[in-house]
């Protein structure tokens, strides 16, 4: 099969990613490639198989709903790119 | 005497008998880092200070009686384990300014055993890659030739090892991350199994298939690591609560009677003769020391890279969504709205492969095909992991080629990612069905190294290692070093 260069976008805006006009194209292409390479598991005969969910088929361990943690917000918040007054900065969202 | 030439397990005596220090250890392999590690890019980031204030203190506890195995012992970290107050950049540039708040629990428990960090090891961004190309900081080169790539995506790691410039690293393998890359520059790369040793801040590319392990110029001193890293960790929700064994304990046990099985699909077309040989004389040296080589079938095997480029995409493209730009990591200048932050700062902060991988698991989760590809892959995985459980009910260890060629040229397979992710096909089975895996030196082809495949049962590893130490043992192929190297 092969992508065409509108879904690339369209898959790009979902992994929201700026991929670029020049880019589109190259991805087009690798992507699809890649897509066909594993369209051969169609063959795989998996009627009786059921998907492995964890290789140890372990569950989920749960602990005790008790306080493990403690917030360190500004020690945490050295990393951000913009921050002020405890809060991380992003462009407005409401009008 | 050449303090960089020896191993962990030599070094370990030598600080004992007070032949030497670990302050003189790590000066010793700090020197060799400044006059050496360019050339083959292999660091992202060098402690020099760090380390000399933790050989310090590692004399000092050992001044006080403290006999811990790996005490003073010097080692690198692959960037993807998280140091605390250190640059943790996984290889990109969107972590290029991330000075991480806290340290893993293999940085962890290193440290508490006593070993001193000497630099954080240049990696494939964000461990995905086969050839350490796609790393931020640049391609690291192989010290077999520098022409030639180091494997990856612990390219750094086995650059490192493989050079001297430190005696041990840890490495990630997700798909044979640890192993190919120690295969391709003559050294002993471990990966345990699923769930052995803890991923809690171990940066998460596929959380399914990650495991941590070790890099080493022999498997005893992979034995003296994983005993240190090995258990149970509360804090990561896939580490397996049993217990650990003395992998140091067994390593000398005796092989006779142990049966070999060397599956038939790994000699297919596209591995090299001459690998192919260099493997039948390795196992003629097995059954020198009184193994049983019985052939077995992994009849899916096809199936794994396939598969496992359904699954660790989709794993990554999820896992690698906590880059927003809002919370760490780079963040793009001026950003319009909310959108065009997380779109651009994602667009700036990823590199090629990075992005390829996202649009693929992006692709594969969407609306409409995840029961044709994510559900399959899953359920081919499942017969993947069968066809080994088969095996091992016939069998004790499994052996073969690790890759299926000796390290290529840099640029060689970067044009095509589907050449490039077939290089893996030996490797990504263990993975898949979670089970661990290490290579070890076998010999030469043209003056690059390949490597021996074993591959155990789940939590089977002081087998392994056992299997390993004794073939390094009676042959020395291990102690091999790089020209320019000794």
């Amino acid at each position: 099969m092969s992508l065409t260069p509108e879904q690339v976008a369209s898959i790009a805006h979902l992994a929201r990613l700026d991929i670029g006009e020049s880019d589109v194209q190259a991805l087009a292409g690798s992507l699809s490639s890649i897509i066909d390479f594993v369209a051969q598991l169609e063959k795989a005969d998996t009627d009786a198989v059921a998907p492995m969910a964890h290789p140890l088929d372990m569950g989920q361990r749960l602990r005790t709903d008790q306080v493990s943690e403690v917030i360190e917000r500004d020690r945490f918040q050295q990393n951000a790119g913009a921050v002020e007054a405890g809060l991380y900065l992003v462009p407005k969202v409401l009008e | 005497m050449s303090l960089h030439t020896l191993t962990l397990a030599a070094m370990a005596k030598g600080l004992a008998a007070g032949e030497f220090t670990s302050v003189e250890l790590t000066r010793a392999h700090l020197d060799r880092i400044a006059a050496l590690a360019g050339a083959l890019n292999a660091f992202v980031t060098v402690t020099a200070d760090r380390a000399l204030a933790q050989a310090a203190a590692a004399d000092a506890r050992r001044a006080k009686g403290d006999t811990s195995p790996l005490l003073g012992l010097p080692m690198v970290h692959k960037d993807i384990f998280c140091t605390a107050g250190v640059k943790t950049s996984c290889g990109s540039k969107m972590l290029d300014n991330f000075i991480s708040p806290y340290d893993a629990t293999v940085v962890e428990r290193l440290d508490a055993a006593g070993m001193v960090m000497l630099a954080k090891a240049n990696m494939d961004e964000f461990a995905m890659g086969s050839s350490n190309e796609t790393s931020f900081y640049g391609p690291v080169r192989n010290p077999w030739n520098l022409d030639c790539v180091p494997g990856g995506s612990s390219g750094g790691s086995v650059a490192a090892v493989a050079a001297r410039l430190a005696p041990a690293a840890t490495g990630t393998d997700t798909g044979g991350s640890i192993r190919q890359p120690a295969a391709l520059t003559n050294l002993t790369g471990f990966k345990p199994t699923y769930g052995r040793v803890s991923r809690y801040g171990m940066i998460a590319f596929a959380s399914s298939l990650d495991q941590a392990g070790t890099v080493t110029l022999t498997a005893e001193d992979a034995a003296m690591m994983l005993c240190a890293m090995a258990g149970f960790d509360d804090r990561d929700s896939t580490s397996v609560d049993r217990e650990v064994p003395d992998y140091m304990a067994t390593l000398n046990d005796d092989l006779e009677g142990l049966r070999i099985g060397v599956p038939k699909e790994f000699f297919d077309d596209g591995l090299a003769p001459e690998v192919a040989q260099l493997v039948k004389d390795a196992l003629e040296v097995y059954r020198g020391l009184g193994c049983e080589i019985v052939e077995v079938s992994l009849p899916n095997l096809a199936l794994s890279v396939p598969t496992y480029y359904v699954v660790a995409p989709a794993e990554c493209s999820s896992n690698l969504s906590r880059f927003d730009g809002v919370r760490f990591g780079h963040r793009c200048a001026n950003p319009r709205d909310l959108t065009d932050l997380y779109e651009r700062s994602r667009g700036e902060g990823f590199g090629a492969e990075v992005k390829r991988r996202i649009m693929t698991g992006t692709y594969v989760l969407s609306a409409g095909y995840y029961d044709a590809y994510y559900l399959k892959a899953q359920k081919t995985r499942q017969l993947i992991a069968g066809d080994f459980r088969k095996a091992f009910a016939e069998v004790d260890v499994l052996m073969g080629p690790t890759t299926p060629t000796p390290a290529f040229k840099l640029g060689e397979k970067t044009d095509d990612p589907i050449t490039m992710y077939l290089n893996d096909i030996y490797t990504i089975g263990v993975n898949l069905a979670g089970l661990p895996g290490m290579s070890i030196p076998m010999g030469f082809v043209d003056g690059l190294p390949v490597g021996l495949q074993i591959m155990g049962n789940y939590f089977d590893e002081a087998r392994m290692l056992n299997v390993a130490h004794r073939y390094q043992g009676v042959t020395d192929w291990h102690t091999r070093i790089p020209g320019g190297y000794e």
